[in-house]
């Protein structure tokens, strides 16, 4: 009874300040987003006070610590909460895509490519991403350390903090808030906010460690944590910011001109190293060798992938601001890391690929193997992209074109969505007590939709990137340039409507996904013709008739 | 220490026993799993997650 108090209090209290720091803000957006955060106060005061419990999804507020059960409500939310993110966000890069190609589609001010951008970014990173993230390291955790996750009542903390984080920035992304940092645009108190979360994520994590009932520690959690405390190192610094107002949306960083774009790249290319990568490899070194049901091909290599890319990631961020004010030095150390980083990525790729030794079939049996193969061959061919675009003489003609926005999403969504869609296509039917998924033929429509997407997406983008950085540069005769900027935008409308068709067939893809996780939770299984069935004759399935053999013998 | 004097002094630990630190750090860490000792554990480490075949329960 004393707890619930204390409880019902704390959400009350939140629920009369937010309701106060919305009447007194000193712009809308910041008094619109109090609003949100007192809603989200009032729903939690709600429902401590009903002490609810749903069974459908699982227990809300009362996990029964039965220490003998895994705790996967959070990882279900999670999964849910990746295939809603997910429609969002790919639909918004599908928008975006089109407004390129058709500006008309530049809804003022809301809707317009400036606000949707940042809306989609994020969407996609941080939500889908994220919440793959964070639902797939709690499974994990749990499996390898064979303990219970730790500290219940912090997990459903952080699945449903960081929810509001993704609301908060994602309305502020509309409304215009914004501080204008690449992939860390929410403003100081969604930081703050994102903060107190990531660190809770960090102790649900680390003390489910602690309380392994396995005495060694599985790779994917070496790489889960250091996604964890990397990023919780990024987002701290790269956010030391200023507000104007502690009741107002607006804020100045600390650090200014080059000292501050290094610090934004240091933050930016981490973000994909250590989200995109080190939280996704964690995914990549449980579920690939599960699906396989064979080990990693060499536990030592992944080791020295771990360490390799932990030690090189960090600072390969200078690469970002080639030929700007940064000192030469530091854009050429940036380089040469970029480029070093080419060996453990690729270290990385084997092993996952050899995993599958003496199994190889499976990628013609498995739609869900084949997803991963492709995961790991996409990640193999962006790392390789990577340190190619990141040597300068390369960089002079690929920077600020489209080649940069094709390489970043051959990595996405060939290898982030491709893991992320094998992980959750193999945690569904396990999660909610399921023989196996709706129908393994969905699956196979989505990875070759989800293929034949990505293949329009990047071939469009090579040819608009390297097309648009060569008529950037090139003189007359007489010493100026050939071409105006304008005549780069319009020659590439071909290719900008060929990118949002592989969008399309992307997001079409996906959308079979739902539908298929979708029969699966309802428990419906789909009369199909397996995808791997040896010929098997009933009729011919009995032994010879005694006569023919015998006069074959005369 | 004057501002300029810092920076010159991170900078060129940083290219000097820094990097000399940090790269026997990774060696030692990356060499660590090759002991002809470590051979066992590694086999059980990568076989440790098929243990639990009943999804743990």
């Amino acid at each position: 009874m004393e707890t619930l108090t204390t409880r019902a209090g704390m959400w009350f209290v939140l629920l009369v300040l937010a309701v106060l720091a919305s009447a007194l803000a000193r712009d809308t957006a910041f008094a619109v987003h109090m609003v949100i955060v007192g809603l989200a106060a009032g729903i939690a005061l709600w429902w401590t006070l009903a002490k609810s419990k749903i069974d459908l999804v699982g227990t809300w507020l009362r996990p029964d610590n039965d220490e003998t059960k895994y705790d996967d409500d959070p990882v279900r939310w999670g999964v849910l909460a990746t295939m809603f993110w997910g429609v969002a966000g790919f639909l918004a890069g599908l928008v975006i895509a089109l407004q390129l190609a058709f500006p008309a589609l530049n809804f003022e001010p809301w809707l317009n490519f400036g606000r949707l951008r940042p809306l989609h970014t994020s969407a996609v990173i941080f939500a889908f991403g994220g919440n793959a993230l964070i639902c797939t390291s709690f499974y994990i955790v749990q499996r390898t350390c064979r303990a219970r996750l730790a500290m219940p009542g912090t997990a459903r903390f952080v699945f449903w903090g960081y929810q509001l984080f993704i609301v908060l920035a994602a309305t502020g992304y509309l409304m215009g808030v914004t501080q204008s940092k690449e992939y860390a645009e929410p403003e100081w108190y969604v930081d703050w906010w994102l903060t107190i979360v990531w660190v809770a994520y960090l102790l649900v994590f680390v003390m489910t460690i602690v309380k392994r009932r396995e005495p060694h520690i599985y790779v994917a959690n070496w790489f889960f944590l250091a996604f964890i405390l990397t990023v919780a190192m990024l987002h701290i610094v790269n956010n030391l910011d200023m507000p104007v107002s502690l009741l107002g949306s607006r804020s100045y960083p600390l650090f200014a001109g080059v000292q501050g774009a290094l610090v934004q790249w240091w933050y930016g290319h981490n973000a994909v190293g250590f989200f995109l990568t080190a939280g996704f490899l964690a995914m990549m070194y449980y579920f690939v060798p599960k699906q396989a049901e064979r080990p990693i091909y060499s536990y030592r290599l992944s080791i020295v992938h771990f360490w390799s890319l932990i030690f090189l990631y960090i600072w390969a961020g200078p690469h970002h601001l080639h030929y700007t004010a940064l000192p030469d030095w530091a854009q050429t150390l940036g380089m040469v890391f970029s480029v070093v980083l080419w060996m453990p990525s690729w270290g990385g790729m084997i092993n996952g690929l050899l995993t599958l030794n003496g199994a190889w079939d499976k990628i013609r049996t498995d739609p869900i193997i084949r997803m991963m193969v492709w995961a790991l061959a996409f990640y193999g061919m962006s790392t390789f992209e990577g340190p190619l675009l990141s040597i300068k003489a390369v960089n002079s003609m690929s920077h600020y074109t489209d080649w940069t926005i094709g390489h970043v999403h051959s990595g996405a969504l060939g290898w982030n969505g491709m893991i992320t869609f094998a992980a959750m296509y193999f945690l569904v039917p396990r999660l909610w007590g399921r023989t196996r998924l709706y129908s393994l033929r969905m699956v196979n429509w989505h990875f070759w939709l989800a293929t034949l997407g990505i293949v329009f997406y990047a071939s469009s983008m090579w040819v608009a990137g390297m097309m648009q950085g060569y008529m950037w540069r090139e003189y007359g005769a007489d010493g100026y340039l050939v071409n105006s900027f304008a005549e780069t935008v319009s020659a590439m409308w071909p290719m900008y409507v060929a990118r949002a068709f592989g969008g399309l067939l992307y997001i079409a893809g996906f959308l079979i996904m739902v539908y298929n996780v979708w029969q699966t939770i309802a428990g419906n299984l789909r009369v199909e013709k397996p995808l791997d069935d040896a010929k098997f004759n009933p009729d011919a399935d009995r032994p010879l008739p005694r006569t023919p053999l015998a006069q074959a013998a005369e | 220490m004057t501002w300029h004097s810092t920076y010159d002094f991170l900078r060129h630990l940083a290219d000097s026993w820094g990097l000399v630190a940090i790269a026997l750090m990774w060696l030692a860490f990356a060499a660590w799993p090759f002991r002809p000792s470590a051979r066992a554990s590694n086999k059980r480490a990568a076989n440790m997650i098929f243990e639990d075949q009943t999804h743990g329960e």
